[in-house]
Protein backbone atom coordinates (compact mmCIF):
# COMPACT_ATOMS: atom_id res chain seq x y z
CA UNK A 1 0.00 0.00 0.00
CA UNK A 2 1.63 3.18 -1.21
CA UNK A 3 0.22 5.36 1.57
CA UNK A 4 1.48 3.24 4.45
CA UNK A 5 5.19 4.12 4.24
CA UNK A 6 4.58 7.88 3.97
CA UNK A 7 2.12 7.69 6.88
CA UNK A 8 4.49 5.69 9.14
CA UNK A 9 7.51 7.80 8.15
CA UNK A 10 5.54 10.98 8.77
CA UNK A 11 4.46 9.72 12.19
CA UNK A 12 8.12 9.13 13.11
CA UNK A 13 8.94 12.68 11.99
CA UNK A 14 6.10 13.94 14.20
CA UNK A 15 7.40 11.87 17.11
CA UNK A 16 10.90 13.29 16.65
CA UNK A 17 9.56 16.85 16.48
CA UNK A 18 7.60 16.21 19.69
CA UNK A 19 10.63 14.81 21.51
CA UNK A 20 12.72 17.79 20.42
CA UNK A 21 10.07 20.26 21.57
CA UNK A 22 9.71 18.48 24.93
CA UNK A 23 13.48 18.41 25.50
CA UNK A 24 14.63 21.75 24.10
CA UNK A 25 11.50 23.88 23.86
CA UNK A 26 11.82 24.84 20.21
CA UNK A 27 10.60 23.54 16.86
CA UNK A 28 12.85 21.14 14.96
CA UNK A 29 13.13 23.27 11.86
CA UNK A 30 15.90 21.76 9.77
CA UNK A 31 16.76 24.86 7.73
CA UNK A 32 17.18 26.84 10.94
CA UNK A 33 19.38 24.19 12.50
CA UNK A 34 21.56 23.87 9.41
CA UNK A 35 21.92 27.67 9.25
CA UNK A 36 22.87 27.69 12.94
CA UNK A 37 25.78 25.33 12.42
CA UNK A 38 27.28 26.91 9.30
CA UNK A 39 30.92 27.73 9.95
CA UNK A 40 30.41 31.40 9.22
CA UNK A 41 31.39 34.01 11.77
CA UNK A 42 28.30 35.64 13.28
CA UNK A 43 27.68 39.30 12.61
CA UNK A 44 28.48 41.79 15.30
CA UNK A 45 25.92 41.55 18.06
CA UNK A 46 24.69 38.09 17.14
CA UNK A 47 25.23 35.22 19.55
CA UNK A 48 27.76 32.67 18.43
CA UNK A 49 25.88 29.71 17.07
CA UNK A 50 28.60 27.12 17.50
CA UNK A 51 29.63 27.78 21.06
CA UNK A 52 26.33 28.22 22.87
CA UNK A 53 24.02 25.40 24.01
CA UNK A 54 21.49 26.05 21.30
CA UNK A 55 24.11 25.82 18.58
CA UNK A 56 25.52 22.63 20.10
CA UNK A 57 22.05 21.07 20.20
CA UNK A 58 21.48 21.99 16.55
CA UNK A 59 24.85 20.55 15.57
CA UNK A 60 24.09 17.26 17.36
CA UNK A 61 20.68 17.05 15.69
CA UNK A 62 22.22 17.65 12.23
CA UNK A 63 24.91 15.04 12.93
CA UNK A 64 22.11 12.62 13.84
CA UNK A 65 20.45 13.33 10.48
CA UNK A 66 23.74 12.72 8.64
CA UNK A 67 24.61 9.53 10.56
CA UNK A 68 21.17 7.95 10.26
CA UNK A 69 21.11 8.88 6.57
CA UNK A 70 24.46 7.17 6.03
CA UNK A 71 23.26 3.99 7.77
CA UNK A 72 19.94 4.07 5.91
CA UNK A 73 21.77 4.31 2.60
CA UNK A 74 23.68 1.13 3.46
CA UNK A 75 20.67 -0.93 4.53
CA UNK A 76 18.03 0.50 2.18
CA UNK A 77 19.77 2.15 -0.80
CA UNK A 78 16.68 2.11 -3.01
CA UNK A 79 15.05 4.72 -0.72
CA UNK A 80 17.52 7.26 -2.12
CA UNK A 81 16.52 8.18 -5.64
CA UNK A 82 18.76 9.77 -8.22
CA UNK A 83 18.74 13.49 -8.98
CA UNK A 84 15.92 14.64 -11.24
CA UNK A 85 17.67 17.70 -12.65
CA UNK A 86 21.09 18.38 -14.22
CA UNK A 87 23.72 19.56 -11.76
CA UNK A 88 23.66 23.20 -12.88
CA UNK A 89 19.95 23.40 -12.17
CA UNK A 90 20.40 21.56 -8.88
CA UNK A 91 22.91 24.20 -7.76
CA UNK A 92 20.45 26.97 -8.64
CA UNK A 93 17.76 25.09 -6.72
CA UNK A 94 20.06 24.74 -3.71
CA UNK A 95 20.73 28.47 -3.67
CA UNK A 96 16.99 29.18 -3.83
CA UNK A 97 16.21 26.69 -1.06
CA UNK A 98 18.93 28.08 1.23
CA UNK A 99 18.06 31.73 0.62
CA UNK A 100 14.29 31.26 0.64
CA UNK A 101 14.12 29.16 3.80
CA UNK A 102 16.11 31.76 5.75
CA UNK A 103 14.17 34.71 4.37
CA UNK A 104 10.88 32.95 5.06
CA UNK A 105 12.04 31.63 8.43
CA UNK A 106 11.49 27.93 7.81
CA UNK A 107 11.00 24.99 5.50
CA UNK A 108 8.88 21.87 5.23
CA UNK A 109 9.76 20.84 8.79
CA UNK A 110 9.65 24.15 10.68
CA UNK A 111 6.62 25.61 8.90
CA UNK A 112 5.06 22.51 7.33
CA UNK A 113 5.13 20.19 10.33
CA UNK A 114 5.90 22.15 13.52
CA UNK A 115 4.12 25.40 12.60
CA UNK A 116 0.96 23.85 11.16
CA UNK A 117 0.75 21.58 14.22
CA UNK A 118 0.50 24.73 16.35
CA UNK A 119 -2.03 26.24 13.90
CA UNK A 120 0.40 29.14 13.33
CA UNK A 121 -1.03 31.56 10.75
CA UNK A 122 2.50 32.39 9.63
CA UNK A 123 3.35 28.77 8.97
CA UNK A 124 0.06 27.96 7.26
CA UNK A 125 0.60 30.88 4.86
CA UNK A 126 4.24 29.93 4.27
CA UNK A 127 3.38 26.28 3.62
CA UNK A 128 0.54 27.13 1.23
CA UNK A 129 2.94 29.47 -0.61
CA UNK A 130 5.88 27.09 -0.99
CA UNK A 131 3.64 24.18 -1.97
CA UNK A 132 1.86 26.24 -4.62
CA UNK A 133 5.08 27.69 -6.04
CA UNK A 134 6.75 24.25 -6.03
CA UNK A 135 3.82 22.86 -8.04
CA UNK A 136 4.15 25.69 -10.56
CA UNK A 137 7.92 25.13 -10.72
CA UNK A 138 7.43 21.43 -11.51
CA UNK A 139 4.92 22.36 -14.20
CA UNK A 140 7.29 24.90 -15.77
CA UNK A 141 10.30 22.58 -15.62
CA UNK A 142 8.19 19.96 -17.40
CA UNK A 143 6.92 22.40 -20.02
CA UNK A 144 10.39 23.76 -20.72
CA UNK A 145 11.81 20.27 -20.77
CA UNK A 146 14.89 21.35 -18.83
CA UNK A 147 14.77 18.49 -16.34
CA UNK B 1 4.32 18.15 35.90
CA UNK B 2 6.29 19.20 38.95
CA UNK B 3 8.84 16.45 38.56
CA UNK B 4 9.98 17.80 35.22
CA UNK B 5 10.89 21.17 36.68
CA UNK B 6 12.92 19.45 39.35
CA UNK B 7 14.55 17.34 36.67
CA UNK B 8 15.73 20.53 35.04
CA UNK B 9 17.09 21.87 38.32
CA UNK B 10 19.27 18.75 38.51
CA UNK B 11 20.54 19.61 35.05
CA UNK B 12 21.74 16.45 33.30
CA UNK B 13 25.17 16.51 31.80
CA UNK B 14 25.77 18.26 28.56
CA UNK B 15 26.80 14.98 27.00
CA UNK B 16 23.40 13.43 27.70
CA UNK B 17 21.68 16.48 26.24
CA UNK B 18 23.75 16.34 23.07
CA UNK B 19 23.26 12.57 22.74
CA UNK B 20 19.50 13.06 22.96
CA UNK B 21 19.62 15.78 20.27
CA UNK B 22 21.62 13.39 18.08
CA UNK B 23 19.09 10.59 18.66
CA UNK B 24 16.16 12.88 17.88
CA UNK B 25 17.86 13.90 14.63
CA UNK B 26 18.44 10.25 13.74
CA UNK B 27 14.76 9.45 14.36
CA UNK B 28 13.76 12.38 12.15
CA UNK B 29 16.02 11.03 9.39
CA UNK B 30 14.59 7.51 9.65
CA UNK B 31 11.10 8.99 9.31
CA UNK B 32 12.10 10.93 6.18
CA UNK B 33 13.71 7.87 4.59
CA UNK B 34 10.75 5.56 5.30
CA UNK B 35 8.30 8.18 4.06
CA UNK B 36 9.91 8.43 0.61
CA UNK B 37 11.04 12.06 0.98
CA UNK B 38 14.64 11.15 0.09
CA UNK B 39 13.59 10.19 -3.45
CA UNK B 40 13.47 13.42 -5.51
CA UNK B 41 11.48 11.71 -8.27
CA UNK B 42 8.76 10.82 -5.76
CA UNK B 43 8.72 14.40 -4.43
CA UNK B 44 8.42 15.65 -8.01
CA UNK B 45 5.53 13.23 -8.54
CA UNK B 46 3.76 14.66 -5.51
CA UNK B 47 4.19 18.21 -6.79
CA UNK B 48 3.23 17.32 -10.36
CA UNK B 49 -0.47 18.03 -9.86
CA UNK B 50 -1.13 18.74 -13.53
CA UNK B 51 0.69 15.61 -14.69
CA UNK B 52 1.09 12.10 -13.31
CA UNK B 53 0.20 13.17 -9.78
CA UNK B 54 1.28 10.83 -6.97
CA UNK B 55 -0.57 12.07 -3.86
CA UNK B 56 1.02 9.55 -1.48
CA UNK B 57 3.47 12.03 0.08
CA UNK B 58 0.53 14.03 1.44
CA UNK B 59 0.38 11.25 4.02
CA UNK B 60 3.80 12.29 5.34
CA UNK B 61 2.29 15.56 6.51
CA UNK B 62 -0.87 13.84 7.72
CA UNK B 63 1.20 11.39 9.78
CA UNK B 64 3.58 14.04 11.10
CA UNK B 65 0.91 16.60 12.03
CA UNK B 66 -1.41 13.87 13.32
CA UNK B 67 1.24 12.86 15.84
CA UNK B 68 2.83 16.25 16.53
CA UNK B 69 -0.24 18.48 16.88
CA UNK B 70 -1.74 16.71 19.94
CA UNK B 71 1.68 16.15 21.53
CA UNK B 72 2.74 19.77 20.96
CA UNK B 73 -0.53 20.88 22.56
CA UNK B 74 0.21 18.79 25.66
CA UNK B 75 3.87 19.84 25.79
CA UNK B 76 2.90 23.53 25.58
CA UNK B 77 1.02 23.15 28.88
CA UNK B 78 4.32 22.57 30.68
CA UNK B 79 6.07 25.46 32.36
CA UNK B 80 9.40 24.61 30.76
CA UNK B 81 10.98 22.05 28.47
CA UNK B 82 13.07 19.30 30.07
CA UNK B 83 16.56 20.38 29.01
CA UNK B 84 16.20 24.13 28.45
CA UNK B 85 15.20 26.91 30.84
CA UNK B 86 12.18 28.02 28.79
CA UNK B 87 10.27 27.58 25.56
CA UNK B 88 11.78 29.71 22.77
CA UNK B 89 9.65 32.65 21.67
CA UNK B 90 8.46 32.26 18.08
CA UNK B 91 8.06 34.83 15.35
CA UNK B 92 4.46 35.90 14.82
CA UNK B 93 4.87 38.51 12.10
CA UNK B 94 3.13 37.82 8.79
CA UNK B 95 4.92 40.00 6.26
CA UNK B 96 6.24 40.12 2.73
CA UNK B 97 9.53 38.49 3.69
CA UNK B 98 7.68 35.41 4.88
CA UNK B 99 5.76 35.01 1.63
CA UNK B 100 8.63 35.94 -0.69
CA UNK B 101 11.00 33.64 1.18
CA UNK B 102 8.52 30.76 1.06
CA UNK B 103 7.99 31.35 -2.67
CA UNK B 104 11.75 31.31 -3.37
CA UNK B 105 12.11 28.12 -1.33
CA UNK B 106 9.18 26.54 -3.17
CA UNK B 107 10.78 27.26 -6.55
CA UNK B 108 14.00 25.50 -5.51
CA UNK B 109 12.11 22.60 -3.95
CA UNK B 110 10.14 22.03 -7.14
CA UNK B 111 13.20 22.21 -9.38
CA UNK B 112 15.40 19.76 -7.45
CA UNK B 113 12.87 17.75 -5.45
CA UNK B 114 14.92 18.33 -2.29
CA UNK B 115 14.00 20.33 0.78
CA UNK B 116 16.64 20.84 3.51
CA UNK B 117 15.95 17.73 5.65
CA UNK B 118 16.04 15.08 2.92
CA UNK B 119 19.05 16.82 1.31
CA UNK B 120 21.04 16.53 4.54
CA UNK B 121 19.89 12.93 5.11
CA UNK B 122 20.96 12.01 1.56
CA UNK B 123 24.39 13.64 1.85
CA UNK B 124 26.74 10.98 3.25
CA UNK B 125 27.65 8.32 0.71
CA UNK B 126 25.46 9.94 -1.91
CA UNK B 127 26.32 11.24 -5.36
CA UNK B 128 28.21 14.48 -5.97
CA UNK B 129 25.02 16.20 -7.10
CA UNK B 130 23.63 15.90 -3.54
CA UNK B 131 26.74 17.53 -2.14
CA UNK B 132 26.42 20.29 -4.74
CA UNK B 133 22.83 20.93 -3.60
CA UNK B 134 23.77 21.13 0.09
CA UNK B 135 26.79 23.37 -0.62
CA UNK B 136 24.64 25.72 -2.70
CA UNK B 137 21.98 25.68 0.03
CA UNK B 138 24.59 26.70 2.61
CA UNK B 139 25.72 29.55 0.37
CA UNK B 140 22.10 30.65 -0.04
CA UNK B 141 21.67 30.66 3.74
CA UNK B 142 24.76 32.80 4.23
CA UNK B 143 23.60 35.19 1.51
CA UNK B 144 20.21 35.50 3.24
CA UNK B 145 21.99 36.30 6.49
CA UNK B 146 24.00 39.03 4.78
CA UNK B 147 21.10 40.32 2.72
CA UNK B 148 18.20 40.30 5.06
CA UNK B 149 19.58 40.77 8.53
CA UNK B 150 16.64 42.58 10.03
CA UNK B 151 17.45 41.89 13.63
CA UNK B 152 17.22 38.23 14.47
CA UNK B 153 14.37 36.94 12.37
CA UNK B 154 16.76 35.65 9.75
CA UNK B 155 19.87 35.23 11.83
CA UNK B 156 18.30 33.10 14.52
CA UNK B 157 16.49 29.87 13.90
CA UNK B 158 12.96 30.83 14.83
CA UNK B 159 11.79 28.34 12.31
CA UNK B 160 8.12 29.19 12.32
Amino acid sequence: MSFLYPLVGGALVGLSASAFLLLYGRPSGISGMVAAVLPVPPRAGEPSTITDDRGAGSLSFVLGLLAAGAVARLVWPQAFGAAVAPIGLVVVAGLLVGFGTRLGGGCTSGHGVCGISRFSKRSILATATFMAVAMVAVLLVGLLGVA
Amino acid sequence: MESAIETHAVSPSRAVSLALAFTTGALFAVGLVISGMTDPAKVRGFLDVTGAWDPSLAFVMIGAIGVHAPLAYLIAKRRAPVLAPSFSPLAKVVDRRLVVGAAIFGAGWGIAGYCPGPAIVSLVGGPLVGLAFVAAMAVGMVLARRFGARGESVASDTCS
